[in-house]
């Protein structure tokens, strides 16, 4: 008997597509082209910023934007408005992607063992998990933030720990569906342990949900970081961090002084669209 | 009221994909007069889901009708107005499809769904439930009110699927359209589910269009068959006359590739179709089937065939003269391999039984099951849904314990319960080929990581000696190297179920569990597997556990066949004796279920009721229930009947005696 | 339906054990000290000890839980460090503030979400859909007081309709106007979510055999779509609009801060700043509490509306 002729492209042509599917999206272009700008500003920021982020000049109080070379204004000290938004990054974006690589690291092993061991422990876990969902994270973060110094590292583990039990969710959801294929039954006949099954077999087959789950996290993580320092956690006063910013300049805005407090409030707005538009145009081209 | 019940002209249909138009459907042309039944025969891929919704015009956004005509009772279905239409669909024809249980809505109860398809008529409504009541004793539901009163999910299967007939009967329909209404249920539900059509359609004056991949069931529904190849209508005739002398070569090719009645694997090999189906939308401008066809020659490759007739029958080919005389392709000669039953089994089963428990519930999925394996045999596992055939191999698999330990032998030793503690050599001795490549090979892995781990582990070979051993495994099951650097979806069903094949038999094992391998693969390549199956078995001498719905691919693979009810073995003996008896008389209901692709030669005998639940097993007898030659008295109801030896060294369980079993059916 | 009702009945008083383990678990047990966080870093370290001995901070952890447990069980949050009065005389008044905010918020919300995400499913694929899309997630993942500052802007400073802050302690239509604006904000966050699955779910139930069915049968549009289509179409819907309850409740904190509305996210943002310990863990078990329990009614009303729960158990 002959062999049988291959009828398909090459072995390669298959990551090539993902590529090629992902670069026609205009979404996930315009996502990677705002989000590569912010990191050009974390890295060199001086590169970008026009002042001095932190110099007042009392002479120049409110002035309005596109005026006396200050592009977006300045604020009631007399600080340059879009220097303050460049440096404002920094932190964010710092902080923001360590903690969701911790949560999603902590969430990914989590998950896995959850949803392919299944039993006494993923029903304990399963019950946490569902009591900490109800709780809003931007809560328990300020919980603990209360009783503990807000430090950078504290940030990160905090928010860290409190999305993996939402990052375990995802995953255990898309491993329970994994786990009754005849793959992993095939593994499991060849006596595989579990170690293998769940980080060699299944592990590859769920990451197109964690990739989609780490983008949409890192989206909340922004946004929550935004949220605690515009509460006044995380951030010291005066620093050009944006969430602080648009807490402390709010005010101006009753005087109609709506540039300090909206120019970085599209600053961050900008970012976390920009991270979801990448999570979506993943989410469509990212086969399950 | 000559007007046809269907009439297609020339229909050109494509799906525009990524700003691609692909052809799907090239000048099909088909005519059905009032009454008739026409079926529409082919490999999936072919084109006939999309001529049945194409009838009524039933789309996806993105199809487009690049020419012909299609009138339904004299009427232009492609040119008539949204309104029109809806009528037409409300009062002249109706459909019926696969999978009965997304057919109804699941958030409403029967009745108001059923309801629905009068009161669409114009009828009032107490006049439309009162329809309803006697349509659905027309289907044979026995109690109408009861089911009206249902939500679709409390009902069967089958059940279900008599309710979408009834709908589909409201508005007495010129055409019913049946596309694969039996794919999913259990063979002796299909064959009841088929007599109802076959009984309605002459009592309705129905004309049918049925379209289905079991070409048994086609033979014994239609009165024409037409045979669809990547769009185009290549033959068509009488269904009696196509399948015993089919005229063109693709429909020669497509009825050799079955096994035919009785045909063994020791005695004759299977024939398939080389090659594959033409993508959607393949630049084919002469003969369709030229690549794959045994009479190609310069004419079919430069001229488009037209059509030849002759008596009642067209065929599109350029060499019809040729075809009765396409010989079989070279086979080497079948070799019958003679099983050695003085030698201790490889594998041996004493009273096993598994019991599931579901919410506080005991489910006994398995009763007393014993049987034996021996080296280089098949044994066929046979049952309706819910026998336990599943259970019995992934009980031996050690996917789940049995509820007694050291109740199955492998070689004599006592296999452990759970594969993950089983011993090395227990765990190579006993592989497994799934039902479904596409699950069971791990889609981010290539073809060399899976087969390389697999002889790693299994075989025990060291990494560095894994190289050279791959391409024998390779080669083993009809692939080359060049598959093994890619990844399960770029090969196709037939090539990724080889894979799957060769993992199994990597390392060398005594025993296969076959469950169900070639029900997800296309027919010509069902022919393929089962050779390279019977092929392997020959070479390594090993055993089969082999679980089919299909009987006729039991039998041409399997030695003896065991058949199970509600988790009991209720027969077990050689394959011959069986399925040609004297046998069980759940055996002979279950095989005058299948309908044969030869025509007809066995009574149907049909099965009262559904398969009783196996939280609560009937007394006696458990098939005492359902059984045509339930004996008089209370016998068969309360004492459940021993296995008895029959003389060929087989067993059954019944209280009538063997030798007046034979009797059956006459 | 019964077995359903105790089951998740069961697991809901699980839960609610297990919330008020975590919050007592982050608020007490991690390192840090409430004494020197109220005293400040320049206090003595025996008026330290005194305080946190005479708050009842010293002791077994289990024992503390415990008997702040069984307080709360008797609706007793203990004192507030801040305003040394007890917990309650706050607590309620904020949470009716709030659950008035979170009521408008839905009452905005669901209808809206519900609208636009069958008509993008209608419309899948075409502008309209890409439109709503684009919209609903941008407005979900852009935090809440870029939104407060762009409708504070525009009603408040601009055009002077509303109120820029505050509750509108008085009238109805006072109170009314108070709430419009923080009560947008909320709804611009959730409305892509809401959105989202009613699309996903409008577009299963179109592309459902029984659609199919129901077209075939020759129904007109309208009686396939309010027949068929909807209701399985909403299931989903309904279970994601619980499931952001939390993330509704979340943005209370900055919403109310925002518009100074006194609820409980004002209450929780002051007592953080004040390290009001108790104050803080009361107001947070709260808002979780409220949030299981608006879970647990959406899971009822799912399995309610589904006749395969619903019937679960009556065969």
């Amino acid at each position: 008997m002959t062999a049988v002729e291959i009828q398909t492209p090459g072995a390669k042509a298959v990551r090539r597509e993902f590529w090629s599917q992902l670069l026609r999206s205009k979404t996930f272009i315009v996502g990677m082209a705002i989000l590569a700008f912010w990191v050009l500003c974390v890295v060199f920021p001086d590169l970008v910023a026009t002042h001095d982020p932190t110099a007042q000049d009392p002479l120049a109080k409110w002035v309005r934007p596109f005026n006396d070379g200050h592009l977006f204004g300045t604020d009631r000290f007399g600080r340059d408005v879009f220097s303050r938004a460049i440096y404002g990054a920094r932190e964010i974006l710092i902080v923001a992607p360590a903690a969701t690589v911790l949560g999603t690291g902590l969430g990914v092993i989590l998950g896995l063992t959850m949803g392919y061991l299944g039993g006494i422990v993923d029903d304990v876990v399963s019950r946490l998990i569902e009591a900490l969902i109800s709780l809003p994270v931007i809560l328990v973060a300020l919980l603990a933030l209360t009783s503990l110094s807000a430090g950078r590292l504290t940030i990160i583990g905090v928010i860290g720990f409190l999305f993996a039990p939402l990052v375990a969710r995802t995953v255990r959801a898309a491993v329970l569906e994994e786990r009754n294929l005849e793959y992993v039954r095939a593994a499991e006949l060849r006596s595989e342990n579990a170690f293998y099954v769940m980080f060699i077999e299944i592990l590859p087959n769920v990451f197109g949900p964690i990739i989609v789950e780490f983008t949409v996290r890192l989206g909340y993580a922004v946004f929550t970081m935004a949220g605690l320092a515009f509460i006044g956690f995380g951030s010291q006063p005066g620093s050009p961090d944006w969430g602080r910013t648009i807490f402390d300049e709010r005010i101006s805005l009753l005087s109609d002084v709506w540039w300090p407090s909206l120019v970085p409030a599209l600053a961050l707005a900008s970012l976390v669209v920009a991270i979801n538009l990448v999570a979506d145009a993943l989410e469509g081209v990212i086969d399950r | 009221m000559s007007e046809p019940a269907l009439a297609v002209d020339d229909l050109r249909l494509a799906y525009v994909v990524r700003g691609r138009s692909l052809e799907v459907l090239r000048d099909v042309s088909l005519r059905i007069e009032p009454g008739e039944s026409y079926g529409l025969v082919g490999e999936s891929g072919c084109g006939k889901s999309t001529a049945a919704y194409a009838a009524i015009r039933y789309l996806p956004p993105n199809a487009r009708i690049l020419g012909g005509s299609v009138r339904l009772a004299g009427r232009d279905v492609l040119a008539m107005g949204t309104a029109d239409l809806r009528h037409l669909r409300a009062e002249t024809v109706s459909m019926v499809y696969q999978d009965p249980g997304q057919a109804l809505n699941p958030t409403i109860k029967v009745g108001p769904q059923l309801i629905e398809a009068f009161t669409v008529l114009g009828l009032q409504p107490d006049e439309a439930a009162h329809r309803a009541r006697d349509t659905l004793a027309k289907v044979q539901i026995a109690d109408p009110e009861l089911v009206l009163n249902r939500y679709p999910h409390q009902l069967s299967g089958g059940m279900q699927q008599r309710v979408v007939i009834a709908m589909a009967l409201a508005c007495d329909p010129t055409l019913l359209i049946l596309d694969e209404p039996t794919t999913g249920l259990d063979a002796t539900v299909e064959a009841e589910v088929l007599q109802l059509v076959r009984d309605l359609r002459i009592e309705y004056g129905t004309a049918v269009l049925f379209i289905s991949h079991d070409l048994g069931a086609i033979r014994s529904m239609c009165d024409r068959v037409g045979v669809l190849y990547a769009g185009k209508l290549v033959e068509e005739g009488p269904a009696d006359e196509v399948f015993d002398e089919p005229a063109h070569p693709y429909s020669v090719g497509l009825l050799r590739c079955l096994p035919r009645h009785g045909s063994r694997k020791g005695a004759q090999r299977l024939e398939s179709i080389p090659g594959f189906l033409p993508e959607p939308g393949a630049d084919l401008p002469t003969c369709v089937f030229v690549d794959r066809c045994p009479l190609v020659d310069d004419v079919c490759r430069t001229e488009v065939p037209e059509w030849t007739m002759f008596d009642d029958r067209s065929v599109r080919c350029h060499h019809v003269d040729k075809v009765p005389a396409i010989v079989h392709a070279e086979l080497p000669a079948g070799v019958e391999v003679v099983i050695d039953r003085s030698t201790p089994p490889v594998l041996e089963l004493k009273s096993v039984s598994k019991t599931f428990h579901q919410h506080g519930k005991k489910v006994q999925a398995l009763r007393d099951v014993s049987l034996s394996l021996y080296a280089g045999e098949t044994v066929g596992l046979v049952g309706e849904s819910g026998s336990g055939k599943t259970t019995l191999a992934h009980t031996v698999l050690g996917l789940h314990p049995p509820d007694e330990p050291d109740t199955i032998y492998c070689d004599g030793q006592p296999l452990v319960a759970t594969a993950r503690r089983r011993a090395d050599d227990q765990v190579r001795a006993i592989q497994i080929v799934f039902q479904n490549p596409d699950s069971a090979l791990n889609r981010r892995h290539s073809v060399r990581r899976i087969m390389s781990r697999t002889l790693r582990k299994l075989a025990g070979i060291p990494r560095s000696e894994v190289e050279p051993k791959l391409r024998d495994v390779v080669s083993s099951v009809r692939l080359t190297e060049q598959h093994l650097d890619m990844r399960p979806s770029q090969l196709s069903g037939g090539l990724k179920q080889r894979v799957a094949i060769g993992r199994a038999f990597a390392g060398e094992p005594r025993i296969v569990v076959c469950d169900e391998p070639t029900s997800a693969l296309d027919v010509s390549v069902q022919a393929a597997i089962l050779n390279l199956l019977a092929d392997l078995q020959r070479e390594e001498a090993t055993s089969y556990l082999f679980i089919s719905h299909d009987l006729r691919v039991v039998r041409y693979l399997s030695d003896r066949i065991a058949v199970l009810y509600l988790g009991r073995i209720m027969e077990l003996g050689p394959a011959e004796r069986v399925f040609d008896g004297p046998h069980h008389p759940y055996t002979e209901a279950l095989l005058s279920a299948a309908p044969s692709v030869e025509g007809n030669s066995r009574p149907r005998i049909s099965l009262e009721g559904e398969i009783p639940s196996a939280v609560n097993p009937p007394s006696g007898c458990v098939f005492h229930t359902r059984c045509p030659r339930r004996l008089d008295g209370d016998m068969c109801s309360t004492i459940e009947p021993p296995l008895t030896p029959t003389p060929d060294g087989g067993v059954i369980r019944c209280h009538i005696p063997f030798d007046q079993l034979s009797r059956a059916g006459e | 339906m019964t077995r359903y009702l105790i089951r998740r009945l069961g697991l809901a008083v699980i839960t609610l054990v297990l919330l008020s383990m975590v919050v007592f678990l982050v608020a007490s047990v991690l390192p840090g000290s409430v004494g020197r966080a109220i005293l400040g870093p320049f206090a003595e370290q025996q008026s330290v000890d005194n305080l946190n001995e005479e708050l009842g901070l010293n002791g077994p952890v289990h024992i503390r839980y415990l008997r702040w447990a069984g307080d709360a069980f008797r609706g007793d949050f203990g004192e507030s460090y801040k305003f040394r009065a007890p917990v309650m005389d706050f607590l309620p008044g904020a949470f009716v503030a709030s659950l008035k905010l979170a009521l408008a918020t839905l009452v905005i919300v669901i209808p809206l979400g519900i609208i636009g995400g069958a008509i993008a499913a209608f419309r899948k694929g075409r502008p309209t859909d890409r439109i709503i899309t684009i919209v609903g997630l941008t407005l979900a993942v852009t935090p809440e007081f870029v939104v407060g500052i762009v409708l504070i802007l525009v009603f408040a400073v601009r055009l002077k309709w509303l109120p820029p802050g505050g509750s509108g302690d008085g009238t109805i239509g006072e109170q009314l106007k108070a709430i419009v604006l923080p009560a947008l904000t909320l709804s611009a966050i959730l409305f892509g979510y809401i959105a989202r699955m009613a699309r996903a779910g409008t577009i299963n139930a179109l592309a459902a055999d029984y659609t199919r069915t129901a077209t075939l049968k020759g129904l007109t549009w309208l009686q396939v779509m309010r027949r068929h289509v909807l209701r399985n179409a909403m299931l989903p819907t309904i279970a994601v609009i619980a499931s952001q309850m939390s993330y509704l409740l979340g943005g209370l904190l900055v919403t109310e801060t925002m518009f100074n509305y006194k609820g409980l996210g004002l209450l929780i943002a002051k007592a953080a700043e004040d390290r009001d310990v108790p104050m803080l863990m009361a107001s947070v078990f709260v808002v979780g509490v409220f949030s299981m329990i608006m879970t647990l009614l959406a899971d009822l009303l799912t399995a309610w509306l589904n006749p395969r729960v619903r019937l679960e158990g009556a065969e």
